[in-house]
């Protein structure tokens, strides 16, 4: 039964892939491995592995600082904002991170003001950089934070028993917990780097950095030449494969059985582990909040009266509001079924299978789907468009609703999976008693990541005309496409202000559990 | 510009329950900053509609580029029977489809600096590309292509990539135009002014106006716009002794239009004074023909390019493969 639903979301996605490259083969366009494409293929691949080292580097290390301070004020905030970068569209972005990093920026404002002649320059690897881990360093944390969360509290209590010092905890207890969420955290983290577009283009100073993504695009756009899009994708897909079957190697079985209870440390009391958690919570909240604080002081001088009563405005709040809810179903129903699917099978390349199809789909450019589902729709009038967006947004947050459910399915299942089966608990009597209750919390907490990224979402398909369908980063970008950057900047800020509730929505009952995020 | 296309499609359907003979309709594809309420498109609908007892419907993608790749999608399929908005640059590749028709409509009316004619493809508007500056950084701003090139590589530009964008292939042409076969050895130097590719016109002019470079590639009209809504001259286009590469705007009639008589007469519409007269303060470029007005004030001021650049449609498809490897190569790809 859980396979077959596994199957049935796997078999959805794989045919809502191939349909929309399909039609695309019977245009014309040659394709080959050019010296082009092998000097990209190298950027890509170095850049993403760069970002992606990066981002887990400081994410597990911000995710250990803050499970070792269950007590420290504001955590929880900390933990529920974590998920806000991601609805951000990559300009807003890429614009949030220029004020702080910037020729004019911050950064060289203070040096500056110090007196020195330094000037430091974003542009290029650095600014790639730097932008990358701004988005995903909040992400990694936020999954292995998760993953040192599902431990059992009783583990804390006996390396304090042990006597366990800083080296043998972090081997013994937290490096195992932080390798399971390593593969998920891992993939995804490097996907998104590898398939950045418009924050690589902005922020790399040059056509040096260009990743397959940009070839795609160029492909399919400018070139039309839409089989080489096709064989480019299958290219991306390839490396990504690679990548993500080279991190698997770095996973780590499951183990622990047991009941969870508070979450109490004992460890981390001396006056270095305090300055050393302090130093890097506060360090990457800076990091982080700094291009949240320069969007903000940016679209607060922006005058408002005009553009809320613009029924445009109102219009764009209305689609993405209506698509969004329905994305993030989708997704997350995708999701269950992909990761229950996942936890039943005792059949590696099944399991195999279902993760890839958990996040491939972020390699296929939303602009490929759209081109080939455009083919199909013949134009797309009516809803048709708009069913289309509602389900490439559903597949571009299925990885990350995926990877929020799929550990703790897996843990929750390994705690309840026997006591339910004794007690002949099945079917959806089983749903209802045992799992909702438990996993409702991360159900919702995907349902919200997926909403915030489906809000973000530039509504790809109207790039060939979705007629009336606008969305808020839509908008966001024909202001700014019309000399309107004021009202850009406005608009980027409710959409930011938007995003943050709902990721504070997304973990609204964890404060009930010591800021249990499960 | 949405609005627009919501109101279109109100207006659709408030026109057909009255009693206004609207039962024909013509249908124009275009890209969407022509049909947003602050574009030409709104002002356009109603001052055709107004003569032609017909309804207006404006389907918009995202540029000129998109337009093309749409009616390559759909083919014979399409159901234009205007498309406006390709640039010359696209006018060859447009041609080989073989969808649109002949517009029969005299180009005598029309008058576009480079000399644009085509008995398929009919000039609405056109504008030249320029490097804007902003006055408060710059103060001596450069005063030909070859200052730009030669000029203090701390006083960076912001350009837009010519794989992603039309002004970035503009610029592209641009120098190709004044340089020939020594535009790699040009770029090369322009590249350490060059203080990022955007991946669109969108992208540099927000650096622009966020001050994070002083010069962003973009039009001659560009400061009319800062000037008239903004009551700034803080922002000016600076003039190139060499000349500037222009960019034409054209449309036409497809030739699967159900009404090709009505299709004529739109493009017959569009070069007299009645479209013309809305172009310049919605679009933002020069008209192609006569306006029954003079110009705003601010469009007096603008630079006035000496010499103009435009490579025929066949010659920038023949090569425009070969000169954006040539200029990935030259801009320092490794």
């Amino acid at each position: 039964m859980a396979q077959a639903g596994g199957g049935l979301a796997l078999a959805f996605i794989a045919g809502f892939i191939a349909l929309a490259l399909a039609p695309l083969l019977r245009f014309g366009g040659e394709f080959s491995i050019d010296r082009q494409v092998l000097s990209t293929l190298r950027f890509t691949l170095y850049q993403a592995s760069l970002s992606t080292l990066i981002s887990l580097v400081f994410g597990a290390a911000l995710a250990l600082s803050l499970a070792r301070r269950p007590n420290l004020p504001g955590r929880i905030w900390i933990i529920r904002l974590m998920a806000a970068p991601m609805g951000l569209p990559a300009l807003a972005g890429a614009f949030g991170v220029l004020a702080v990093w910037g020729r004019q920026g911050w950064v060289n404002d203070i040096l500056g003001a110090s007196g020195t002649d330094l000037q430091f320059n974003v542009y290029g690897l650095s600014g790639i950089l730097i932008a990358h881990s701004f988005f995903n360093i909040p992400l990694a944390a936020r999954l292995f934070y998760a993953s040192l969360e599902r431990l059992p509290s009783q583990y804390w209590l006996m390396a304090a028993h042990l006597g366990l010092g800083r080296v043998s905890l972090l081997r013994f207890v937290e490096w195992p917990a932080l390798r399971r969420a390593l593969p998920g955290a891992g993939g995804l983290v490097f996907m998104l780097c590898a398939t950045s577009f418009t924050l690589v283009l902005t922020l790399g100073g040059g056509p040096a950095a260009t990743t397959l993504e940009v070839a795609i695009y160029q492909a399919l756009k400018f070139d039309f030449e839409p089989v080489r899009a096709v064989f480019l994708v299958g290219l991306q897909m390839l490396l990504a494969g690679a990548v993500l079957a080279f991190l698997k190697l770095f996973g780590a079985a499951e183990e622990e059985k047991n009941e969870s209870g508070l979450l109490r440390r004992f460890d981390g009391q001396s006056a270095l582990a305090r300055t050393w958690d302090f130093l890097v919570i506060a360090g990457l909240i800076a990091f982080c909040g700094a291009p949240f604080a320069a969007i903000a002081t940016s679209g607060l001088v922006a005058s408002y009266p005009h553009l809320v009563t613009d029924p445009l405005f109102w219009r764009a709040l209305a689609t993405s509001f209506m698509l969004g809810p329905i994305a993030a179903v989708t997704a997350v129903i995708l999701a269950y079924g992909l990761a229950i699917a996942h936890y039943g099978s005792a059949s590696r390349v099944w399991k195999g299978a279902l993760e890839a199809a958990g996040s491939l789909i972020l390699l296929t450019p939303p602009v490929v789907l759209a081109t080939g589902w455009f083919l199909w729709l013949k134009g797309g009038s009516g809803y048709g468009p708009y069913v289309l967006v509602a389900l490439i947004n559903a597949l571009m947050s299925l990885p990350f609703a995926f990877h929020v459910l799929q550990p703790a399915i897996r843990t929750h299942f390994e705690r309840t999976g026997r006591l339910s089966e004794s007690l002949g608990i099945k079917g959806f009597e089983r749903l209802r008693i045992v799992d909702f209750a438990i996993l409702k919390r991360p159900l919702t907490t995907a349902f919200f990541f997926a909403l915030s990224l489906s809000l973000g979402d530039l509504g790809a398909v109207a790039l060939f005309g979705g007629d009336n369908l606008v969305t808020l980063p839509w908008l966001i970008y024909a202001r700014l496409g019309s000399y309107r950057t004021s009202d850009a900047a406005a608009l980027t800020l409710l959409l930011t202000l938007i995003c943050m509730i709902f990721a504070v929505l997304g973990t609204r009952d964890s404060g009930t559990r010591e800021g249990s995020i499960r | 510009m949405r609005k627009t296309i919501v109101l279109a499609a109100v207006a659709a359907l408030v026109s057909s329950s009255a009693a206004i003979a609207a039962d024909k309709t013509l249908t124009i594809y275009t890209y969407e900053s022509f049909t947003a309420d602050w574009g030409p498109g709104p002002a356009v609908k109603k001052a055709f509609e107004q003569t032609c007892g017909c309804t207006v419907n404006y389907v918009s993608v995202e540029d000129g580029v998109a337009l093309l790749n749409r009616l390559k999608l759909e083919g014979k399929d399409n159901k234009a029977d205007i498309v406006l908005g390709l640039d010359t640059g696209l006018v060859a590749d447009a041609k080989a489809t073989g969808l649109f028709a002949p517009s029969g409509v005299s180009a005598s009316a029309v008058s576009v600096p480079g000399g644009f004619s085509d008995d398929t493809f009919l000039p609405y508007d056109y504008g030249h590309f320029a490097v804007v500056y902003d006055t408060e950084k710059m103060k001596t701003p450069p005063k030909s292509l070859d200052e730009l090139v030669n000029g203090n590589p701390d006083e960076k530009i912001a350009i837009e990539d010519p794989r992603t964008s039309t002004p970035g292939l503009g610029l592209l042409l641009w120098m190709k135009s004044v340089y020939g076969d020594k535009a790699p050895e040009a770029w090369a130097k322009l590249s350490k002014r060059v203080l990022t590719v955007t991946p669109g016109w969108s992208e540099a002019y927000g650096l622009f106006t966020k001050g994070e470079v002083p010069m962003v590639l973009s039009y001659t009209t560009s400061p009319a716009y800062h000037e008239m809504e903004e009551k700034t001259s803080r922002y000016q286009a600076a003039s190139f002794s060499e000349g500037h590469y222009v960019q034409v705007e054209v449309a036409a009639a497809t030739n699967t239009s159900h009404d090709p008589a009505l299709a004529k007469s739109f493009l017959e519409f569009m070069v007299s004074p009645a479209f013309q007269d809305i172009i310049p303060t919605t679009n933002w470029m020069f008209p192609a023909a006569k306006t029954s007005q003079p110009l705003p004030d601010a469009f007096n001021k603008l630079v006035a390019p000496a010499k103009t650049f435009l490579m025929t449609p066949d010659e920038v498809a023949r090569n425009r493969k070969a000169w954006v490897d040539e200029w990935v190569a030259a801009m320092g790809a490794k």
